[in-house]
């Protein structure tokens, strides 16, 4: 017993050092100041990087004895969004600058990390060249501007001309409807029975892809929709989402997508733009309005043969029906830490990043959809790929997923509805039986409408 | 001076336990300090982004209640159970007892070649073997293409076979360390014991059974206590090579814990899990313990 009280006692006077250690610290005093940038870099996305190290350049001659500190995070959008997540729960790892998702700006916001910039923009005056919509990206519920964007994005069928002509299909290709679609898989599918003639994601592995760059563009197009805005509550039970689920199920039961085990390996997307397209072993695909900026000089997989070789399409509504197309947007943007300590010169540093000059460079080498009005006029930005009036077009027909707190795990449970499906384990109304009974658990009764 | 005997006491013990203090230090600051973190924060809804980001509350035992009703969970648990229990209790323990034995029965040379072999793959850092395990079993990986230079075409392991490929990477990657603690346990046993019975005639399996297993119980505890908390924790090669797909169908706890924490931001039902685990670790290291004490008397 005594020796245990011994123990207890040593213990004690440790927890009591390791506390006095701890109130010791003192904040640092720095005649220099730092600003702190995070922000996403990949092999395959690089653009961004670049924009950095240019606004690096121009702010520190501009402004003697600040330094911008760089901090890349090479991680895919999943692994980004919970590295930054984490640093941004002490102020002592918190950026003061970061790249930041359109879809997390109102949860982060409710979070505390990101800083109101009304005040702020109130005097810079570029801030009225970006378009209505786009600054809507960076609104929080209490109607405040928190983000900036950088660019948005539509999705599109990509196709490559040369499969869809080997098969006896006309391009310019526009599918009418989910059957045309079927129709003409199942066409190229019979003239070379080893090609993919046409995929769409699914599965958790993919992320946020299989959702926006699939299950999305099928439910949207059936009338009914993910998240009902007038009522604040989550739609359950809709027959589009079955159907939706039905049509993922037929594209790979009849082997016209990938193979499941593909489709469940997060790499996916690499063979997709970097063997399959260029290779003339896939037809076609649904992918973000970004797919140049791969194939273009300088991208992860250049193929200089993209221009002439690849068609874009608009992905049709179930029937036909109005408004004839679907498409989803997202986008990112720039935003100030709320824990940052040089508020002022961050905010500064963010409209350097996002200057005409700035803005243009990365829209142009990332294929994004302008925000600035003065960059979308731009011959420059007109001219950086064949596509972009194409997938600029889109924006008439486009949709924003819920940006609300609980959005990430209602995204996996849609997520894990279409693994099911394509797996086999499930049939589409199991599955979207399942979905509906975890959007239950997570969300409650009262936040639920049955359709 | 019955005073100043009792202060140079006092004194004499600090002075003992001085050198541990670091120890206990760092022990408490990098181990006990995270899990009991981990197990206060399992009873609030904390997050990694929203409201309860900034102010987490205290919901008392619903994540643990929410246990209860998760279809993940239980299948998740159950997977554990049999990846430690196919993985180290069956395979990384019987197979390193079988090489140690076989061992103290080889050469030399054959010695150590099956040495350094058993070995190589635990000298490896954990995310080295996770990738060369990966390369192993993938779709166009080793054994694919062994199989493909005999006209079979092999599956898609890692897809078709999930638990099946982790447990035998696992296996591959843990049994040297049982077959160093039983070859240093086997050493230890007296050779006038296997003698006489020798001398009795018992076979050479009678021996293993009734005279050498006896011997080592010990060994046999500690072994598969430190093999079967090793293993509760694995997390790294299991994230490599399956992500615990497809359709969980290998998410054991701790890949379970990692999702709901950090992919979906709920810390609290994350924490909550990586406690259960903890509870899980503690079941066998009492029944180990139990083990080891019925040895002594």
């Amino acid at each position: 017993m005594r020796r245990r009280a011994r123990m207890g006692a040593a213990l004690f006077g440790v927890l009591a050092l390791l506390a006095s250690a701890a109130c010791s610290s003192q904040p640092q005093t720095n005649e220099k100041q730092t600003i702190k940038v995070v922000y996403q870099k990949t092999d395959s996305f690089t653009a961004l990087d670049k924009v950095f190290k240019d606004a690096k350049q121009e702010f520190e001659a501009a402004n003697a004895g600040v330094t911008v500190d760089l901090q890349p995070i090479q991680a895919n959008d999943d692994d980004y969004g919970t590295k930054l997540a984490l640093a941004q729960r002490s102020p002592d790892t918190a950026p003061d600058v970061f790249y930041e998702d359109t879809f997390k700006v109102r949860s982060d916001v409710d979070a505390g990390y990101l800083l109101k910039l009304d005040d702020k923009l109130a005097t810079w005056s570029d801030w009225s060249t970006f378009n209505e919509g786009a600054k809507a990206a960076g609104r929080g519920d209490d109607g405040g501007i928190y983000a900036v964007p950088l660019g948005t994005d539509t999705r599109a069928i990509w196709y490559n001309k040369t499969v869809l002509q080997k098969a006896g299909i006309p391009v310019p290709w526009q599918p009418k409807t989910w059957d045309d679609i079927l129709s003409a898989a199942r066409k190229m599918k019979a003239a070379d029975p080893s090609l993919v003639p046409f995929n769409m994601y699914a599965g958790k592995a993919t992320g946020e892809g299989t959702v926006m760059q699939g299950f999305y563009e099928l439910l949207y197009g059936t009338g009914n929709s993910l998240y009902s805005e007038s009522d604040k509550k989550w739609v359950l039970g809709s027959k589009g989402f079955i159907d939706s689920l039905q049509f993922l199920k037929t594209l790979y039961d009849e082997k016209l997508a990938v193979d499941p085990a593909d489709a469940l390996d997060s790499n996916v997307w690499k063979k997709v733009f970097g063997e399959w397209l260029p290779q003339g072993k896939m037809g076609a695909t649904v992918e973000g309005s970004y797919a140049p900026s791969f194939w273009q000089k300088g991208g992860a997989y250049e193929w200089p043969g993209y221009a002439q070789d690849m068609g874009v399409a608009m992905f049709p509504t179930q029937f036909g029906q109005d408004p004839g197309g679907v498409s989803m947007s997202g986008g990112w943007t720039l935003a100030v830490g709320a824990k940052s300590k040089n508020a002022d010169l961050a905010f500064k540093f963010l409209t350097t990043a996002l200057s005409k000059k700035n803005a243009l460079a990365f829209d142009v080498d990332n294929s994004q959809i302008a925000v600035r009005t003065d960059v979308a006029s731009d011959p420059g930005y007109q001219a950086a790929n064949p596509f972009v009036k194409d997938v600029s077009n889109l924006v008439d027909v486009t949709h924003f997923r819920p940006a609300t707190a609980d959005y990430p795990s209602i995204s996996l449970a849609v997520q894990e509805a279409t693994e099911a499906v394509i797996t086999g384990k499930r049939s589409p109304a199991e599955a979207a039986a399942d979905y509906d009974a975890s959007v239950r658990k997570l969300v409650g009764d009262a936040k639920v409408i049955q359709k | 001076m019955p005073d100043s005997t009792r202060r140079r006491a006092i004194k004499h013990r600090f002075l003992r336990l001085l050198p541990v203090v670091p120890s206990i230090l760092l022990l408490a600051l990098f181990f006990l300090a995270p899990v009991a973190w981990s197990f206060g924060a399992s009873f609030t809804d904390a997050a990694l982004t929203g409201k309860a980001a900034l102010h987490p509350q205290w919901v008392g035992v619903d994540n643990y209640a929410r246990m209860l009703g998760d279809a993940v969970f239980p299948l998740s648990a159950w997977l554990t159970v049999v990846f430690v229990g196919a993985s180290a209790i069956l395979g990384q323990n019987l197979l390193g007892l079988a090489i140690a034995v076989l061992m103290g029965k080889a050469g030399g040379t054959m010695n150590s070649f099956v040495g350094t072999a058993v070995v190589a793959a635990w000298v490896l850092p954990e995310i080295v073997a996770a990738f060369a395990a990966y390369a192993y079993f993938s779709q166009d990986g080793t054994l694919n293409q062994v199989l493909g230079m005999f006209g079979v075409h092999g599956a898609n392991w890692l897809y078709a076979l999930p638990m099946a490929t982790i447990i035998l990477a696992n296996i591959w990657r843990g049994t040297a360390f049982s077959m160093l603690v039983y070859r240093a346990a086997l050493s230890e046993v007296p050779r006038d014991v296997s003698e006489a019975a020798l001398m009795d005639g018992a076979r050479g399996w009678q021996r293993l059974a009734y005279i050498t297993l006896p011997i080592i119980r010990g060994s046999i505890a500690t072994n598969l206590m430190l093999i079967t908390l090793q293993t509760l924790a694995v997390f790294t090669l299991i994230w490599v090579m399956t992500a615990g797909g497809p359709s969980n169908a290998s998410t054991t706890l701790p890949v379970l814990a990692y999702q709901e924490a950090f992919k979906l931001g709920d810390i609290g039902y994350g924490t909550a899990i990586a406690s259960v685990l903890i509870l899980i670790g503690l079941v066998f290291g009492a029944a180990y313990v139990r083990l080891l004490r019925g040895e002594k008397q």
